[in-house]
């Protein structure tokens, strides 16, 4: 497996999850809060498991790069508080696109990625029902069908050419040019301060 | 020397830091044990990968090992070789009595929402089947929160993973 393919998800996991934290304590319903703070947590749950098969030191990986250096989606970047109508698209598109891809690293000859892989896996089948509920619940909602048709291009550039077909098969969606991974979202580089403002304050080593 | 069994043992005193009725034997999360003089290597294999406990786990495992005389040196295993089916019998019925809802057994092709919404996932108050799942997520990744008609009490049901 590429180590920059490992790199996107693990980075898309870890952005998504301090997006989705976002929601906890403002959700539209107290459940909401519950759900947002678990799945966050999974994510970056994962993405310290990714980093790790990737370096020795996943906390330098994860929050010593320069902004530049990170290979996350604009898609998992964007800040939609207190849009729930994007936020939920986003989960649901996310979750289905993310399925497809763990499944190939599930089926990777590596073995550590493979096994890694089919843990991420056994978690990732719960944000995918609480997706799904959703998305089966605000279906003939306008502003869920627009936020769908907004986030679909960009959710394309999460998988590989090949796999693009099975999202749309997947969530019965009609084909549309994908916006391929590059450029960051607007918001990224305020995200990137926030996100490693307390690692930056200490010198690497500091124990808490 | 520190033996094999002396070591099962002392991680059977351990306890989950989240749910601490149940230990780190019960919960299925000890891999294997491997003794050579001095140096005990422990396999680790943590539940969820989110989950804050792991570190104080296997800070514990390391501490009560060192206690022992031993060397410990705690491998952690990211495969997917913890199921919720590695729960020990007797941590299931551990974790029945504290007001946990056990996990159900894995079946082919993981968990199913439509499973998760009917009822069944028998009350740990009042024993009655008849209860609703209310939330896929609980207070911890590891939970989901259901509801007893029978005895009209909320309660956590450990997920199936």
């Amino acid at each position: 497996m590429h180590e920059q393919a490992l790199l996107q998800i693990a980075d898309d996991e870890l952005v998504l999850g301090w997006r989705d934290s976002e929601w906890t304590g403002i959700a539209p319903v107290l459940e909401e809060d519950v759900a947002f703070s678990s799945i966050a947590q999974n994510e970056i749950g994962h993405a310290r498991a990714i980093y790790s098969l990737l370096s020795e030191d996943p906390d330098a990986l994860a929050l010593d790069r320069r902004p530049e250096e990170y290979r996350s989606s604009a898609l998992v970047e964007m800040r939609f508080v207190p849009d729930w109508a994007h936020t939920i698209a986003r989960r649901w598109l996310y979750e289905q696109a993310d399925a497809i891809r763990i499944a190939r690293l599930a089926a990777s000859d590596d073995a550590a990625v493979a096994g890694l892989a089919a843990k991420i896996q056994r978690e990732e089948a719960y944000h995918l029902m609480h997706a799904d509920m959703w998305a089966e619940r605000l279906r003939d909602e306008p502003r869920f069908r627009a936020a769908v048709d907004d986030l679909l291009p960009l959710v394309l550039g999460l998988l590989e050419p090949g796999d693009r077909p099975a999202l749309l098969a997947a969530t019965g969606l009609g084909e549309v040019t994908a916006i391929e991974r590059g450029p960051h979202d607007e918001s990224w580089p305020q995200l990137w301060e926030e996100m490693t403002m307390v690692r930056r304050s200490e010198p690497a080593g500091v124990a808490w | 020397m520190v033996t094999t069994e002396q070591v099962w043992a002392a991680l059977d005193e351990i306890e989950d830091p989240e749910i601490p009725v149940i230990s780190l034997v019960d919960l299925g999360v000890i891999r294997d044990v491997d003794v050579e003089g001095p140096r005990v290597r422990v396999e680790f294999t943590p539940t969820f990968m989110g989950c804050p406990a792991l570190e104080v786990m296997r800070d514990r495992m390391a501490e009560r090992i060192a206690e022992l005389g031993g060397e410990a040196q705690i491998d952690v295993i990211l495969d997917d070789s913890w199921s919720t089916d590695r729960i020990t019998p007797a941590g299931r019925e551990k974790l029945r009595e504290a007001g946990f809802a056990p996990p159900a057994p894995r079946q082919v092709g993981g968990p199913q929402l439509v499973q998760l919404q009917s009822g069944g996932f028998r009350c740990p108050y009042c024993g009655s089947t008849d209860t609703r799942l209310e939330n896929i997520f609980g207070p911890t990744p590891c939970r989901s929160l259901r509801y007893c008609n029978g005895c009209s009490q909320p309660y956590e049901h450990f997920k199936t993973i």
